[in-house]
């Protein structure tokens, strides 16, 4: 296939569902009301020359060269601004338009640099292919000097802006405008002066508040915004479709691709999650998987203090099945067991966890949500029977009010957050919606251009439930309860049980606001909003799930949106935000050990039965461990071997003098990654993994969208992910023989009811499917509920609130909570070895000014952060941010290690770390703590390679 | 905490959290069935009810009884 962009029509699509028919050019095309006449020419495959319009942004009318005549009309209208009638006769091309076109063409080019040969965006340039169009042959003004010969801004990592090829067509302001919302590019001066400038014209793209997303680079018809990959490879020369492996958004990208070079990943319009958007991670932060520190042959050594020794895979897919069969007779079954990453396909997640249960015959397998959301599966599965969310991303565009609790999307989420602020902010006259957000931080999202949220409730960490309670006693005190939902639609019996304990006055906002710290008042308010406000949307992150009740948490999130009656239609539902990218293919693919594929207890003779013939196994009954759980048996003694894929326990999972002591307990830690990792550090085996570029499969986002992720190169480490687990259980002797993902993809569908309708070529055909995928719903599931629950009656749980035991006190007086930022991934594995370093060179330590005075310290000092596990040092960011009492961090650098002081309190009902809270003390520092330079140490000696150079 | 004490506390936080159910001990017995290793699960019966709640004891001796019955 030949590089070809994706096709532009000029200007949005319109959602009318009234038709209109009109005659271009003396064709019949029918389009909806609203449509523009360029873009109604586009879709019969007409194209009316254009610059100023493009379809991601509303059009602007300034260029003048989609002129067209219409019958009746005087002059030329443009055609981009004007939209279609029913009956209009339309012409595109006649001797006066051309004569026109090519004089509006030939200003532009006059004020043009004419060095298309060079230039880098020579064949893929809107304005010569439009000069090309309107068949400019030779330009009769003196070439002016306005635009020319400007100085190139190059500060941003990954594009640069050459000013002298602008021709002020504003699709950039627009794009960063519409599409991303940050609003960071302003036109000044007007005509031929006008200039683009990134925030003050004294300010650079890096220095301004421009968050890299790349909308205006995508917008920009000439080489103006341009990539630097473009710059130095050159133009594509093919594409193919695929699924960002950063977050849970999943956007859609083509990667445009130079033989086996990536040059650049550009959001595919008709992607369901992203349509056409993106963010800095998955548009421009890929460079990792070329990085000189990936390890690309497997290593094995005997004990953790011996260096690397480089073996090829036949060696160590025998050593490891070796050494795994030795474990298993000297200690029994029960001592191995897998960890499985939300970072892999559902194809390669499921074959780890059939390892562990079909071939190492036990369920000691787990996953990485374990530690972000296990609770949100308890819980929903609970309240709602089944333990996903419950909308598609596009529901936003129909919500009223939006209510966020404990998560950042403007970082965590950024794409799916443009879309929300769009809503926020309100389009086309129609007004924006409501915003409530409760969160112990003034997120960006709580007062952003043209965003101000109506209530933020700065609760006090770890009080989510006693905050969430109070907004169900204003509810049901003040009769804002939707009854009529409730009789119809959940048990009515556990709802009175419920509106009665809520009810109670100890449960009352003014009483409970000593222990949120959230003023009574405003918490009414929001409740009230929430409860009357029309279509109400819950969206929650970790912030919710991360706490010794989160699970309790995500339980009382649906007993507002079952009492509101916001469920079960577009615009309403209770939404978590997943963290990485297939956090929800990891859970459905039964990686938690008591739970087979499609959530089915372990228990469960029927289900089992299904997966014993169908695997010639038989399979353990009983739940196996959950990651916390390994560790302690590990300590104990009795656990001896994990094969870990894709995660780094070490780094991201709490208490790290806990982790590590587990690891260094154990007798086979194999690790499966792209890099030798924290956890690396206690392997005995490392096995090099691939990246989403060189391999085939499916990741589900967050609107359970499973997704295609296609090969665009071959795997450098040799083998794909999924051929490494299947060496690996041949090698131990199980009779696997898939050939391609797609195979193992139609055992889940054969062996999950809500994949019965999943196949490779399904997606293929589709882009993509939302799961329930069933014979009742062939097309898939874009919002749940909709005629009853999936449990059949909606379960309103009592949710008390219960103090978490990690509490402050005289000698760790402050509130630590954790989270994240837009630029960097997790823990930072993949993103600190791309540029986006400029951008977050280290972890801070926010702290609010009151409490930074009392301690003597300013921004920028070095400060001990310690709590009752452990200490580290970091950098101190003064900011009124954070609440007094309140400090914040991110986890993304090893160097930091916020894990040491992080605790093993956990949520009661899944174990997930309450990483949201922790007390502790900060004093000033000098420098790295003891902890911090002996870890130091252990990993150089760790990371030594027999064959000389260090790997990292 | 090692590990026997992380199982009381754990007993102890599933029943805190559930004891508005309408049959607590039921519920924290159903709740560690269906969560815990068979492991972890012996290691609380041979541990006994020593720091467990009314609730959490109850419910672990509920367990225990159901398991030599089986
Ligand atoms: S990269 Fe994104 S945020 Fe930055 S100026 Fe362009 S559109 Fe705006
Ligand atoms: S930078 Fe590109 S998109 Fe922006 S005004 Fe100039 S030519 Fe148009
Ligand atoms: S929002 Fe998430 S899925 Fe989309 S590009 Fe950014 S990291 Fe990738
Ligand atoms: S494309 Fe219509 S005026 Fe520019």
């Amino acid at each position: 296939m030949t590089y070809q962009p994706q096709k532009d029509f000029g200007t949005p699509e319109s959602r009318s569902d009234e038709a209109v028919s009109l005659t271009i050019d003396g064709r019949n095309v029918t389009v909806p009301a609203g449509t523009s006449v360029m873009r109604a020419a586009a879709e019969q495959g007409t194209s009316i020359p254009k610059l100023c319009a493009t379809d991601s942004v509303k059009s602007y009318g300034s260029c003048r060269l989609c002129l067209v005549e219409i019958d009746g009309r005087r002059g030329t209208p443009a055609s981009c601004t004007t939209p279609v009638e029913p009956g209009m006769v339309v012409r595109t091309q006649t001797p006066h338009l051309a004569k026109l076109r090519k004089g509006v063409m030939e200003l532009y080019i006059s004020d043009h640099p004419l060095d298309c040969l060079t230039c880098a965006a020579n064949g893929d340039c809107e304005l010569q292919d439009q000069a090309g169009a309107v068949g400019l042959r030779d330009v009769r003004y003196d070439v002016q000097a306005t635009h020319l010969g400007q100085e190139k801004d190059h500060s941003n990592p990954y594009f640069d802006f050459d000013p002298s090829k602008c021709i002020a067509c504003s699709r950039c302001i627009r794009a960063c405008d519409e599409v991303q919302g940050t609003l960071a590019l302003t036109m000044e001066g007007r005509g031929w002066d006008s200039k683009i400038s990134a925030g003050l014209s004294s300010d650079n793209f890096l220095g301004s508040e421009c968050v890299s997303c790349g909308a205006c680079v995508q917008a920009c018809p000439t080489a103006t915004l341009v990539e630097k990959k473009v710059v130095e490879v050159g133009t594509p020369e093919r594409s193919v479709v695929t699924t960002c492996a950063y977050c849970g958004v999943g956007c859609t990208f083509r990667a445009e691709m130079r033989g086996e070079q990536l040059v650049r990943m550009v959001p595919y319009k008709d992607g369901k999650a992203n349509r056409g958007h993106s963010c800095v991670k998955g548009r421009f932060a890929w460079g990792y998987a070329q990085h000189q520190e990936r390890i690309l042959k497997p290593m094995i050594r005997k004990s953790i203090s011996d260096p690397w020794r480089e073996v090829e895979w036949d060696e160590a897919f025998a050593y490891t099945a070796s050494e795994l069969k030795r474990i298993s007779d000297k200690y029994g079954r029960n001592a191995l067991g897998g960890i499985t990453s939300s970072r892999c396909t559902n194809e390669e997640t499921f074959l780890v966890q059939k390892l562990v249960r079909a071939g190492f015959g036990n369920n000691n397998v787990d996953t990485c949500a374990r530690v972000c959301h296990s609770p949100t599966g308890y819980g929903l599965k609970t309240t709602f029977g089944t333990s996903a969310g419950t909308q598609d991303f596009d529901s936003v565009e129909d919500s009223d009010v939006i209510l966020i609790i404990g998560a950042n999307p403007t970082d965590g989420h950024p794409v799916f957050a443009s879309r929300m602020k769009r809503r926020l902010r309100g389009q086309d006259g129609r007004q924006g919606a409501k915003l409530i957000v409760i969160d112990p931080r003034r997120t960006d999202i709580v007062r952003s251009p043209h965003i101000e949220a109506q209530h933020h409730l700065p609760l006090r960490p770890g009080t989510n439930v006693a905050v969430l309670t109070a907004m169900a006693h204003v509810i049901v005190t003040e009769g804002l309860a939707d009854e009529a939902f409730i009789r119809e639609r959940c048990d009515w019996d556990e709802y009175s049980h419920w509106a009665e304990f809520v009810s109670q006055a100890r449960n009352s906002p003014e009483n409970l606001q000593p222990v949120t710290l959230v003023d009574a008042e405003e918490l009414r308010a929001a409740a009230r909003l929430y409860a009357t406000g029309g279509n109400g949307a819950i969206y929650y992150g970790l912030g919710v799930t991360e706490h010794s009740q989160g699970s309790s948490t995500v339980m009382a999130i649906a007993n507002l949106a079952m009492a509101t009656g916001n469920i079960g239609r577009r615009g309403v539902g209770v939404n978590p935000l997943r963290g990485q990218n297939n956090v929800q293919g990891a859970c459905d693919m039964g990686s938690f050990p008591h739970e087979l594929a499609g959530y089915r207890h372990i228990s469960d003779g029927d289900a089992r039965k299904l997966f014993e013939d169908d695997w010639g196994v038989t399979l353990d009954p009983e739940p196996g461990l959950r990651i916390p759980n390994m560790l302690d048996a590990a300590v104990d003694g009795v656990f001896k071997a994990l094969y870990c894929q894709g995660e780094d326990i070490l780094q991201s999972d709490p208490n790290t003098a806990h982790v590590s002591a587990g690891l260094a307990a154990m007798e086979c830690v194999i690790v499966h990654d792209l890099f030798l990792n924290e956890t690396a550090n206690y392997a005995h085996i490392f096995l090099p993994g691939s990246t989403f570029l060189e391999k085939n499969g499916t990741f589900t986002n967050a609107e359970r969208r499973i997704q295609p992720v296609r090969k665009v190169m071959t795997p450098i480490n040799g083998l794909e992910d999924w051929e490494v687990t299947q060496r690996l259980a041949q090698a131990m002797g199980l009779d696997w023989n898939y050939s391609h993902p797609s195979e193992i993809m139609d055992e889940i569908s054969r062996l999950t009811p809500t994949f019965a309708g999943v196949s490779f070529d399904r997606l293929d055909e589709a882009g993509s499917l939302q799961w329930p995928v069933t014979a009742d719903a062939p097309d898939g599931s874009p919002i749940m509920h909709v005629d009853g629950f999936v449990r059949g009656k909606g379960k309103f749980v009592v949710t008390d609130y219960v103090p978490t035991d990690e509490k402050t006190g005289p000698r760790f007086p402050l509130l630590l909570t954790t989270g994240r930022i837009l630029s960097q991934y997790n823990v930072g594995a993949q993103t600190r070895r791309t540029e986006n370093v400029v951008w977050h060179p280290e972890d801070l330590l926010e702290i609010h000014p009151v409490d930074a005075e009392d301690r003597g310290i300013k921004s920028g000092d070095w400060v001990k952060l310690a709590s009752r596990a452990g200490e580290t040092t970091l950098r101190a960011d003064v900011t009124d941010r954070v609440a007094p009492g309140v400090v914040y961090t991110t986890f993304h650098h090893a160097v930091t290690q916020a894990n040491v002081v992080t605790t093993d309190f956990s949520d009661w009902a899944t174990n997930c770390p309450e990483y949201k809270v922790t007390a502790v003390q900060i004093s000033a520092s000098n420098g790295p703590t003891e902890w911090q330079e002996e870890y130091e140490a252990l990993s150089t000696r760790s990371r030594r390679v027999e064959t000389g150079i260090p790997a990292e | 905490m090692n590990t026997v004490e992380r199982l009381v506390y754990m007993a102890n936080q599933i029943a805190t959290n559930l004891a508005t159910d309408d049959a607590p001990v039921a519920a924290v017995a159903d709740h560690i069935q269906q969560f815990w290793d068979p492991r972890m699960k012996r290691l609380i019966f041979a541990h006994g009810t020593e720091g467990l709640s009314p609730v959490a004891a109850a419910a672990v001796r509920k367990l225990a009884d159901a398991q030599n019955a089986a």
